[in-house]
């Protein structure tokens, strides 16, 4: 028992350092970029802080995030984008990929047309669909309107503009189309040969061999495309403020989340919290939650999946 | 194992530290903190190169800006000043958070002029406007009081813009201007074309708040409804004048229909285009500010049309003439460089008659001391003088500055918007709800 208690010999503890050495990086870099603004923010937290001055005031920015309406709305239409455009996005991706894999020719062409939207800037991307939809001057109204159809007011109806910015992230999915496409064609070929012989049909095949061999490539979509959605900012930004056509000349002020704030994320209210309104302090309160949030979210995704990956 | 939870504990340790330390940074020489060579002496101060940050961004206006700055250069050849255009207020309070403030910071906005002056973001003024004898009388009340916030004057006003009402003459078939609301409301119905369906084809006035400039605080001169109370909270549901205000605009709307309206609305072109509705012969009055005449003259320039006061309350027919105002504020940020050179610029650039009138005289803004609105120099035709008049008329108003003045602008421009739908039961109560937004956020940021 003594040996256990004994101090390590010399070579363990030079291991030790070496260990430490070759980790410092690592540990520099979650310190900086990590555990030193986690801190901060924690410390703002609990601060009136305008960016200049800083004022202790315990838990007030907390009692405020029960007064903010704001909050629950900004989370309803984030939680909505994660439930709704997240699992869309990725169908979508994975039908595209299958269908891209499965022809004969072309195949480069649609690839590359597919994916050429990923490669737009967000902000252009974005000006460009509230343009086409328009519901004056848009031309996709007016086409819908050749056909005799009424088209909706699209990013000015509040029960239309998160299903706009649905189709928008839809438009610029190519780049996840690509992954799923690389993991459906690392499939071996012969499961599905073994499935046909014992009479698997297509959908049989897809739900007991495709499914399972690229789950890790779609729980990586489901958990990369939950962490944005809940930090989605710029296109809801974008797409509010240009069809709102409010602007910011002396005695104006934009309204974020146009219309009807069904556009206001979490991440936008933060943002304008803290440098609209200069009120740092509670926007370290939401971005506690938001970070939060995003924890528990991707926390549940991967017992999810473990599980599945056990039950497998 | 040991060593990881240890580096860890350290580098907690260290970035707390670091963390408690971030916000007390000093910044560099104060303004006014020593005497400083002042009048026919301050033409001594020693060469420098000071920046200033401005908002504007058009070719034109940043031609008008350099302008300006030259006639400074002539009075002080030893100070250059190197402008960097198209800055707004976050760049502005980033720069001054990170210790890389410019000397000279102007904003198109008011908005910011509160929490710059309470934080000290911005210096105060009053030390140097005192020794050299500058007497900010020149200035209209007004403009005083959107610079300046809880005693300190950390801004000074450099151009303004006063809003009052355009009319298209060919559309108005020989009426007058409106006075009063129910003028307005009588000539909007008179001058609405609609097709069979019922869809608007020209509009009267458009009441919505969603329309381009019609924001509350534009609007809420015609009734001389007031923002907040002397303690600095939100009178919006105790001041009578916003729910006759809102009453008046919500009749408008249901004649039209709020949702033909809303389709119209939104069939405009673009507000900062040649496409805006007013150009087009769509819309027949609207309100707006003094620069659409700049706009008219560049993008509409056959379009006959005239200006006037916007129309008031009729109960309160002394408002008549009267409107809204707020401008470019400038001031030096805290950690400038050169304080006292900065000083020089500014106070030539807002005190200058012959620099306010260059500037006015291409921007086409109002320009802010008494001087230069009297001045022969400044260009006057009846559309501008319209708005000089509503600067310069003893009840033209602004938007009190107030720490949270974004937020607050933005909560009431919310409920109105949701008034004007129809989706707000009982006016007193929603009203109540916004004060009471407004106070709560007030209490947060310490106002």
């Amino acid at each position: 028992m003594s040996a256990v208690h004994a101090a390590p010999p010399r070579w363990r503890r030079g291991e030790g350092l070496r260990a430490l050495l070759w980790l410092s990086p690592w540990i520099a870099g979650v310190s900086i970029f990590f555990v030193y603004p986690l801190l901060s923010t924690v410390y703002f937290s609990f601060h009136r802080y305008d960016m200049y001055t800083l004022e202790f005031i315990g838990l007030d920015n907390y009692r405020y995030l029960l007064k903010d309406a704001r909050v629950g709305t900004s989370a309803r239409n984030t939680l909505w984008l994660v439930l709704i455009m997240v699992p869309a996005t990725v169908l979508f991706s994975l039908v595209l990929a299958q269908l891209v894999i499965r022809l004969k020719a072309g195949v480069g062409l649609l690839r590359t047309i597919f994916y050429l939207p990923s490669l737009v800037p967000m902000t252009a991307g974005t000006i460009t669909f509230v343009f086409l939809l328009n519901p004056g001057t848009g031309p996709v109204n007016q086409v819908l309107a050749w056909f005799g159809a009424q088209g909706p007011d699209w990013f000015g109806d509040p029960a239309w503009s998160k299903p706009s910015l649905t189709m928008l992230s839809l438009w610029g999915c190519g780049q996840l189309m690509v992954i799923f496409m690389a993991a459906l064609l690392d499939v071996p070929k012969h499961l599905y040969e073994a499935a046909a012989i014992d009479g698997a049909g297509p959908w049989r095949q897809f739900r007991s061999v495709t499914l399972p061999m690229i789950a890790p490539v779609l729980m990586f979509a489901l958990v990369t495309n939950v962490i944005y959605a809940l930090q989605y900012f710029s296109q809801a930004m974008v797409a509010s403020r240009v069809a709102s056509g409010e602007t910011d000349s002396a005695g104006s002020s934009f309204s974020p989340g146009y219309p009807d704030e069904s556009l206001l994320t979490l991440p936008q209210w933060l943002f304008h919290v803290g440098f609209r309104d200069y009120t740092m302090g509670y926007a370290c309160v939401l971005a506690l939650l938001l970070f939060g949030t995003s924890m528990i979210f991707t926390l549940i995704l991967l017992r999810q999946f473990r599980r599945a990956e056990e039950v497998s | 194992m040991r060593f990881v939870p240890l580096a860890v504990v350290a580098a907690l340790l260290g970035s707390t530290v670091l963390t408690a330390c971030t916000a007390g940074k000093e910044a560099g020489p104060s303004l006014g903190a020593q005497p400083q060579p002042s009048g026919s002496a301050s033409q001594a101060l020693p060469a420098a190169t000071i920046e200033l940050w401005h908002g504007f961004s058009t070719d034109a206006e940043v031609k008008a800006f350099e302008d300006a700055i030259a006639g400074f250069n002539k009075k002080f050849p030893q100070i250059t000043v190197k402008a960097t255009k198209g800055v707004q207020d976050d760049q502005i309070t980033q720069a001054i958070r990170g210790g890389k403030a410019p000397d000279v910071a102007a904003s198109f906005t008011t908005d910011n002029v509160a929490q710059w002056c309470k934080s000290g973001a911005f210096q105060d003024l009053t030390p140097v406007i005192q020794q050299d004898g500058i007497d900010l009388t020149v200035l209209p009340a007004v403009a005083r009081s959107y610079t300046a916030f809880d005693g300190k004057q950390c801004t000074l006003p450099l151009l303004a813009d006063a809003y009052g009402l355009y009319y298209n003459k060919a559309l108005m078939k020989g009426n007058e201007p409106p006075k009063t609301l129910s003028e307005l409301t009588e000539l909007t119905k008179k001058l609405t074309v609609r097709d069979a369906d019922g869809d608007i084809k020209v509009a009267g006035f458009i009441p919505s708040v969603q329309y381009y400039e019609n924001s509350p605080s534009h609007i809420g001169p015609m009734v001389g409804a007031k923002w907040y109370n002397d303690d600095g909270t939100s009178a919006i549901g105790s001041d009578p004048a916003w729910k006759q205000l809102l009453t008046w605009q919500k009749e408008l709307i249901d004649w039209y229909g709020y949702d033909k309206l809303d389709k119209f609305r939104k069939s405009l072109g673009d507000e900062w285009s040649a496409e805006h509705p007013f150009y087009k012969g769509k819309v027949a009055m609207i309100l707006d500010g003094e620069w659409r005449n700049a706009m008219l003259a560049n993008d509409a320039k056959d379009l006959d049309y005239g200006t006037a006061p916007l129309p008031v309350a009729d109960d309160k027919p002394d408002l008549y003439g009267s409107g809204f105002t707020a401008g470019t504020v400038i001031g030096v940020p805290k950690g400038a460089k050169n304080p006292q050179h900065a000083w020089e610029l500014i106070k030539y650039l807002t005190t200058d008659t012959s620099s306010l009138v260059t500037l006015s005289n291409a921007l086409r803004n109002v320009p802010t001391t008494k001087a230069s609105m009297e001045s022969p120099d400044l260009a006057k035709d009846a559309n501008f003088k319209t708005f000089l008049d509503i600067f310069s008329h003893p009840k033209t108003s602004t938007l009190p500055a107030s720490v949270n003045s974004v937020f607050n602008q933005e909560v009431f421009a919310s409920f109105i918007t949701k008034w004007e739908k129809g989706s707000v039961p009982d006016l007193d109560a929603g009203l109540k709800d916004v004060d009471k937004q407004i106070n709560d956020k007030l209490k947060l940021s310490g106002g």
